[in-house]
């Protein structure tokens, strides 16, 4: 293994950077999630949207504290967390009309998951080590001074789990995690609701599964078991029941 | 107010303590409700989990050690606590759960509301194990009957002798997966109806709201349309006049007299960190079942050496918590499907009674199925895993890019999964007690947990496995993740993680093996009463709720009438 060093061979990402500067990011989105700010390492600057650092959520005291304690500390070092940025941009890439990871401010997501959950912190520290090790040796460079192809063919070498090469194995669990992370910080943003089509969360009537969609399935409600079921219609009539135990409203 | 006496003082604001407090004080008694947690009401916005979207949570709902069913589960409170340490003996791992809000537990559980039925209070008659109650169904019905119309709970009569009919709201229609539940029970003549739960799908009175379906019911409703003991009773108590709140208020121990009647209890102002004591005449125990107990065991006096109604031994004997076991299955008929909002109320609407009572097992008791599934919220977790289903379907596991937004889009609510929840059968040799060095930060001894399953236990698991296998299976799924053997004792849950914690001071006859009457009444000091599930001689394969309820209902009748009749 060679060792880590300051990269000798500066890599040209200005196409990637390209694609993240079209990144789509609605109005919306900057509204919910703050501003688009640059962060630098090694002269490859990578943008992503920046997420807040303060919540009002029915929090107790303690929680409050706790949160903030984690808001104040500082974990990854830029180097670090630009490798996240890079790597949450792979697996869910900008060029998409709901945009991608980077839009949905993924590194300060995995930041904060990092601090909040002890037990990541090392598999990621580790991982992106790691990652940068097996760059070093394969491509002369660490992983985000790499070319996009270069940077590819690392993905591609350790994104599925059924490569049995004993060598690659820390570096498949590293990216099952980033690959975890990236896509539950994505699809927890109005973002990852679009691009889902999630439609819940808001008060409604629920009246039972829509008829396209049962035939869809084959699937239909009994007659027996419909009698037993709320008629919304009358939903807002105080209930009463007669000795027998019958709802008679 | 420290002067002042009252009628009644209640220790604890969940289930048990609310509907005391609610029915004393509507009798004209002055109560004083002391509560360990703070004020809590989910219609203030500042309290409001319910409805918030993933991303208004730094941990996009992640669970914490302060919240172990996510960030905006209601829950304040769990398994550990701060400041408030409990131990265990031997390889024991029992986990202790506590609420500490106002309402308690009831603002945060899956409000799945089951009366016990006539066999569940004569087990011993039937299996010849631990101890039949002292009081059958018959004893319990009426109050069964009046908690359902009181709180409002939906669900279907269906003429099952063990689950008796009530008075029900109509239900919600089932979802999606739960079609493909109800036709694969069908398949293998296993009986499955609508859940019986304590939401309002319809109007009860013009104080509560009704549900309008967000499915969110472990966060607290803002309506009100779900049951908690603040929402349903304690606000209604409190708008009476008669009751005064104290939170915050973590009670050390009762404090009796010479002749070993309670005077009150004394408890620590959590915000002042000072001790104070409350007068009361009659002292009501609802602390939860180990709570309870500990507070028994703690109040050690002259009069009560082995601590307040523990002269038979019994204070904490007989812990049982329900049995409990999952499984989960990939639909591949669920792959792709249509989106719309099929949120409903809270957790199932369909459920699976237990269905072997005259069956020939090698255990004696039951167990009720659960079933889970659908296109819920995505919240921290989503998305874990997108594409592990593709090695059902030929496709590479793994990989990036794009493309894993169709995974995500095919495999959404494409789950079916199921819980059990059985019958355990209570032992002596489990049982709580007071560790004999540690103490909680008040400097109050804690509990120390002695409690092994059985191969009762450890066998009904193991069918339990088996029937999930089946059903899930019959229902078009592909089982995921490995059956746990031997080896895991078949999945079965920690005593105490199923959170059904019962039997610490079970109600009897016989004053020298139980610790209360059949109206939580101590044996030992007739002006303190127990109306947890402390006094459960068993816990049926049902959730204890509503049997709490019934029981604290009855008790508080009793007291009223014995208080009339000068007896206490």
């Amino acid at each position: 293994m060679s060792e880590p060093s300051e990269t000798k061979h500066p890599i040209d990402r200005r196409d990637v950077l390209k694609a993240l500067m079209l990144a789509p990011v609605s109005g919306a989105m900057l509204a919910s999630t703050g501003c688009a700010v640059v962060s630098e390492s090694n002269k490859q600057p990578i943008t992503w949207t920046r997420l807040p650092t303060q919540y009002s959520y029915a929090r107790t005291d303690v929680e409050k504290q706790r949160d903030a304690e984690l808001f104040a500390e500082t974990f990854f070092r830029e180097h670090e967390l630009v490798t996240i940025a890079v790597l949450c941009d792979i697996i869910l890439p900008s060029d998409h009309e709901n945009g991608g990871a980077l839009a949905a401010g993924l590194p300060d997501f995995v930041e904060f998951m990092a601090k909040d959950r002890e037990q990541h912190k090392l598999p990621l520290r580790g991982g992106i080590a790691w990652i940068d090790n097996y760059s070093l040796e394969n491509f002369g460079s660490r992983f985000v001074e790499a070319d996009i192809e270069q940077q590819l063919a690392i993905c591609d070498a350790i994104a599925y789990p059924d490569v049995q090469d004993e060598a690659l194995q820390p570096g498949i669990a590293f990216f099952s995690l980033m690959r975890n992370m990236t896509l539950t910080g994505y699809y927890t943003t109005e973002l990852g609701f679009r691009d889902l089509g999630y439609v819940g969360n808001t008060p409604n009537i629920w009246d039972g599964v829509p008829d396209a969609v049962l035939a869809r399935h084959g699937k239909s409600y009994d007659a027996q078991w419909l009698a037993k079921c709320v008629d919304q219609s009358r939903r807002n009539i105080t209930a009463e029941w007669d000795d027998e135990m019958n709802l008679i409203t | 107010m420290a002067d002042k006496e009252y009628d009644i003082i209640i220790v604890g604001s969940g289930a048990g303590g609310g509907m005391a407090t609610y029915q004393l004080a509507n009798a004209g008694l002055t109560v004083a409700l002391v509560e360990a947690g703070g004020y809590y009401d989910p219609a203030a916005d500042e309290q409001r989990t319910q409805l918030r979207n993933p991303w208004e949570s730094p941990r996009r709902g992640a669970s914490t050690r302060r919240r172990p069913f996510g960030d905006y589960n209601a829950c304040i409170g769990g398994w550990d606590l701060d400041g408030e340490p409990y131990t265990q003996k031997g390889d024991t791992e029992f986990m202790w759960w506590r609420g500490r809000m106002l309402g308690g537990r009831t603002n945060h559980w899956g409000r799945i509301s089951l009366r016990f039925g006539p066999l569940d209070f004569k087990r011993r008659d039937i299996d010849g194990l631990g101890e039949n109650w002292p009081i059958g169904y018959e004893d319990v019905k009426p109050y069964y009957d009046k908690v359902d119309k009181l709180i409002g709970v939906f669900g279907s009569n269906e003429g099952l002798y063990n689950d008796p009919d009530g008075f029900f709201l109509p239900a919600p229609k089932p979802r999606l997966h739960e079609l493909y539940y109800i036709d694969g029970a069908r398949k293998l003549n296993v009986p499955v109806y609508p859940a019986r739960k304590s939401m309002l799908t319809k109007r009860i009175n013009d104080e509560r709201g009704v549900c309008y379906y967000c499915g969110q019911c472990s966060r607290a409703c803002s309506i009100h349309a779900d049951f908690s003991s603040s929402t349903a009773l304690i606000y209604p108590a409190l708008r009476g006049g008669r009751v005064d709140l104290y939170t915050n208020s973590m009670v050390r121990e009762v404090i009796t007299d010479a002749r070993g009647k309670a005077t009150g209890v004394s408890y620590i102002n959590k915000e002042d960190k000072k001790e104070y004591a409350l007068k009361g005449r009659i002292v009501v125990l609802a602390a939860s079942a180990c709570s309870s107990a500990r507070i028994l065991l703690n109040s050690k006096s002259a009069h009560h050496v082995n601590g307040l109604g523990n002269s038979s031994g019994h204070v904490g004997r007989y812990l049982h918590d329900s049995t409990g076991a999952s499984r989960a299955a990939f639909l591949p008929e669920l792959m792709n499907r249509d989106i719309y909002n099929e949120d409903g109320v809270g957790g199932m609407h369909v459920y699976t009674p237990w269905w072997l009572e005259n069956a020939a097992l090698d255990f004696p008791r039951g167990y009720h199925l659960e079933i889970g599934g659908g296109m819920g919220m995505p919240s921290y977790g989503f998305g874990f895993a997108a594409n592990q289903y593709n090695e059902y379907l030929d496709k590479r596991v793994g990989g990036y890019g794009n493309g894993l937004r169709d995974d995500i889009r095919r495999f959404y609510g494409a789950r079916l999964s199921i819980a059990c929840r059985g019958e355990s059968v209570p032992q002596f040799d489990n049982y709580c007690e007071l560790d004999p060095t540690v103490v909680d930060e008040w400097g109050i001894p804690v509990l120390r947990f002695n409690y092994q399953w059985t191969d009762y236990e450890i066998n009904q698991a193991k069918h339990m496995q088996d029937s999930m296998e089946a059903l899930l299976e019959a229902s078009g799924g592909i089982l995921l993740g490995d059956k746990p053997g031997a080896e895991r004792n078949y999945g079965l849950a920690k005593p105490g993680e199923i959170i059904h914690e019962v039997g610490t001071t079970r109600m009897g006859l016989n004053p020298k093996t139980s610790v209360t009457n059949e109206f939580g009444q101590l044996h030992d000091a007739n002006n303190v009463f127990v109306v947890d599930a402390g006094t459960f001689v068993s816990q049926a394969d049902k959730n204890p709720t509503w049997t709490i309820l019934a029981l604290s209902w009855r008790a508080s009748d009793y007291i009223v009438e014995q208080m009339k009749q000068q007896n206490i």
